[in-house]
């Protein structure tokens, strides 16, 4: 009776609709995502309508128009999440345009993508260094300072050596950079494993230790640029630029292939090396992998070490790609985003790809939204904690749209004293 | 685990009271360790600060607010104070470093570093004007948000709940304050706003770790950036728009206590102050004495540090718990009101500058304790108002360094390298009966 395929054809849509609601009922991490990012959408909107002066005037005569007010409010936030999503990926309109293949048409239409992947490139590379903490059961909440000294060595080498060969200097300032977040995690991990101290809180107090040696190193006489009357350092040469992939006038860069590349670096080290079998024992169950004899000290300062590397990474990609040299409270907060990046991608080297696409392209999207519309490019930073929020928080997702959502006894920290 | 050793530290002689960290509970590496931070300190001043000083010179200490104030200045020798002070540190050290009793350790420390402290002002203004007073006045001002952020941890970790969302409830706070102020052109409304919504962001808080379980560091840092995102937005898109109707607040203005503040030094610098000074003092007596003098206190301090214990006995566990880290929300709400209604009549983006994480460290430097918090804060505060002291004598040390203080003074307190930092046993677990 099923031979025909035309009955199975038929019988398709019922299938993927049971499977779907199937899905959307058990709970899978997938739809919790799905469902925080509408819920933050939403807590998006409710913040839209009072900042766009249309609606808010509109709900102010809400009495005698109604429907008005709703039109007004729904016209604000779908202006703004256009504009965000035409940020992010471009428009339509702009694609059709470029198949004139006139370079300026061209540029414009492909200028989105390009800029979420330059956004994509930070986040994700420090992202992945936050998560390769997490899966050893250590939190590193030091980020923005393995991020800053990255940026702040990777700077040095770069204006440093000014008649190297690319091939030499580019992959010096890099390693140079990554070095500088590798020293800066390696204290609180150092510091761990010696004396028990918590590293949130010395990674943490490290954050602001590195901002302040960041003012500093700006104005002494290796660092600042040559007229010295302003904090900002001296421009890396170019042979330490990351070059360019799509021409001079669209930002994205060879960041965005390196730090591809150390996604699957990180996915291969968790996944078939030894070391990163221990990481995973140690942060599924330290108890069991002190037992197995899985020396807990010398792990912990590794973990650290290679997270502040990669974090150090992000620094040195945000120099040496986009803004070629540094200024005091340089590195934006990407090494406090990255926190979130690792938690909304569940500390899975895949699951931060996709996180930190979501970062780049909400703040791709924010800068030109901000641009057209004029609503503040802080309000990703709203969409985002609040994702990350519910992600977190599971329960409440349930709560809320009343689905059974699989417990996913995933325990990160346990207090300072562990 | 925390938990393990909380229970081992419950059976543990001398920390039966549930307070960590008495002098008597040092290891010996802790106390050695006193005695060379002391002996170091007494040989930089004896070495690098009598080098750098000429003979001859003076150092002038002012102890009025004003040069015609009512109190005579005190001058002293340059040279001879740091070469008494440095010696009195090395001394210390070196009995430190001898002696067998662990008592009295803290005391010991105390007084070594404050004589540092003496050597190096002696140093910095050398054949100049300290204005002491004013120092002093300053650090207090830029402690008292500082010591409130602290309180609040203080009281949401005493329950065992870890508050990093200070930062976020400081923000919010700030916000609002400043906005209810500007509306009702009322300062007293506007202390109330920051108050309530401080409270609320600790509900938020509350519910998300205590009722969900979810991990207590994770919703800290999101509601963090929740609350830079939130007040960042609703400045760009509401205030900054119009900037005299919503965000223009006054400040509150110095209230002199009369009499006291005639006292020499100490009357200018404690009872001619703001509200916000007299309030932290309120609320300082208010969380000492009812963390450890009331049984209110005793039962926090028992779900901080054993809540199965505390729940056998009858102790609602959850509900001690959201009482606290919404009481912890109303202090830092406090806090975060002075920012705007307190210091600078204007809410501007992430003007907390991570403030709220220092008042973290303040904390964890006074040891989870009200007093000790506030020592902390004052110190750093301290050192903060010490930056813009040395810019005005030109002292040759980059003003980032000084920054770095508070930061450097609580990854060693952490590390247990000078004197030790428990937390609650319980602190950051989520509670449930199964």
């Amino acid at each position: 009776m099923s031979g025909s395929p035309r009955s199975a054809l038929l019988r398709l849509p019922a299938r993927a609709l049971r499977g779907l609601v199937r899905l959307a009922t058990s709970g899978n991490a997938v739809v919790v995502i799905v469902l925080a990012f509408l819920s933050s959408l939403i807590v998006g909107a409710l913040i839209i309508i009072p900042a766009t002066p249309s609606a808010l005037s509109a709900w102010g005569d809400v009495g005698s128009d109604p429907l008005n007010a709703i039109v007004q409010s729904l016209d604000a936030v779908g202006n703004a999440y256009g504009s965000l999503l035409a940020g992010a990926v471009g428009s339509p309109g702009g694609y059709v345009q470029a198949l004139d293949l006139r370079p300026a048409d061209v540029v414009s239409a492909f200028s989105p993508l390009s800029e979420t992947l330059v956004s994509t490139t930070f986040y994700l590379v420090a992202g992945l260094g936050i998560a390769l903490a997490f899966r050893a059961g250590l939190f590193n909440i030091g980020g923005q300072g393995q991020l800053i000294a990255g940026a702040i060595f990777a700077t040095w080498a770069g204006f440093e050596f000014p008649g190297l060969p690319i091939y030499l200097h580019l992959p010096l300032a890099i390693l140079c950079g990554a070095m500088g977040g590798a020293v800066v995690g390696f204290i609180p991990g150092l510091l761990k494993a010696w004396t028990g101290a918590h590293e949130v809180i010395t990674s943490m107090m490290l954050n602001y230790v590195v901002l302040s040696l960041l003012t500093w190193v700006v104005t002494t006489r290796l660092f600042q640029a040559p007229p010295r009357n302003e904090a900002i350092s001296k421009v890396i040469a170019p042979s330490a630029q990351l070059p360019h992939l799509a021409g001079p006038d669209l930002r994205v860069n060879l960041g965005i292939v390196l730090a591809v590349l150390a996604a699957i670096g990180v996915a291969w080290l968790l996944r078939h090396s030894t070391l990163g079998f221990k990481f995973r024992m140690v942060g599924l169950n330290p108890f069991a992998a002190r037992v197995a004899g899985a020396g807990m000290q010398r792990l912990t300062v590794i973990a650290m070490t290679l997270s502040g590397l990669l974090v150090g990474l992000a620094g040195a990609f945000m120099v040496l790609g986009v803004d070629l040299q540094i200024a005091p409270n340089y590195g934006g907060t990407y090494g406090f985003d990255a926190i979130t990046v690792a938690i909304l991608g569940r500390g899975s080297p895949t699951g931060v790809v996709l996180a930190s696409l979501l970062f780049g392209a909400f703040e791709a999207g924010g800068r030109s939204m901000q641009a057209s519309t004029g609503i503040p490019l802080q309000l990703v930073e709203v969409l985002q904690a609040v994702i990350v929020l519910f992600v977190a928080a599971p329960g409440v997702i349930r709560t809320i749209y009343r689905i059974r959502v699989a417990r996913t006894g995933e325990r990160v920290f346990g207090g300072w004293g562990a | 685990m925390s938990g393990l050793a909380g229970r081992l530290g419950l059976l543990r002689p001398g920390s039966g009271d549930l307070a960590p960290s008495k002098s008597r509970d040092l290891t010996l590496a802790q106390r050695r360790n006193v005695g060379i931070l002391l002996v170091a300190t007494g040989v930089v001043t004896l070495g690098l600060f009598l080098d750098q000083t000429p003979a001859g010179l003076h150092t002038t200490f002012r102890l009025a607010m004003s040069p015609a104030g009512h109190v005579p200045s005190v001058v002293v020798p340059s040279l001879a104070t740091e070469a008494v002070t440095g010696v009195l540190t090395l001394l210390l050290g070196v009995l430190q470093l001898v002696r067998r009793s662990p008592r009295l350790t803290y005391l010991i420390l105390s007084v070594g570093l404050a004589a540092f402290g003496i050597a190096f002002l002696t140093w910095a203004g050398k054949g100049q004007t300290v204005n002491f007073v004013g120092l002093l006045a300053t650090s207090l001002i830029e402690a008292v948000p500082l010591a409130l952020g602290a309180f609040s941890g203080v009281l949401c970790e005493r329950s065992g709940v870890i508050n990093i969302a200070i930062e976020g409830q400081f923000l919010i706070a700030a916000f609002f304050a400043a906005v209810v102020a500007s509306v009702t052109h009322s300062l007293w409304l506007g202390l109330v706003a920051g108050i309530i919504s401080g409270g609320l962001v600790g509900l938020i808080l509350a519910v998300f770790t205590i009722t969900y379980r979810t991990d207590q560091i994770i919703v800290g840092v999101v509601i963090d950036a929740f609350a830079l995102g939130l007040t960042s937005f609703l400045l760009q898109a509401l205030l900054v728009p119009n900037q005299t109707a919503l965000n223009s607040p006054k400040v509150f203005q110095p209230i002199p206590i009369p009499l006291l503040d005639r006292i020499p030094v100490l009357g200018p610098v404690l009872f001619d102050q703001s509200v916000f000074v007299y309030l932290t003092v309120a609320i300082l007596i208010v969380i000492q004495v009812g963390l450890f003098a009331t049984r209110w206190g005793l039962r926090v301090r028992a779900v901080g540090e054993h809540p199965r214990a505390a729940d056998t006995v009858g102790i609602d566990v959850n509900r001690t718990r959201y009482l606290n880290v919404m009481l912890g929300g109303l202090v830092a709400g406090v806090g975060g009101a002075s920012f705007t209604i307190g210091l600078t009549g204007q809410f501007s983006t992430d003007m907390t500058a991570g403030l709220g994480f220092i008042a973290l460290a303040a904390m964890i430097f006074g040891r989870w304790r009200p007093m000790g918090a506030l020592g902390a804060a004052l110190l750093f505060g301290f050192s903060d108002s010490l930056q813009f002291t040395f810019s005005v004598l030109n002292v040759p040390i980059p003003s980032a360094f000084l920054a770095m203080f508070p930061y450097v003074a609580t990854i060693v307190a952490v590390a247990g390298l000078v004197g030790s930092a428990r937390a609650p046993a319980a602190d950051g677990q989520a509670y449930s009966r199964e």
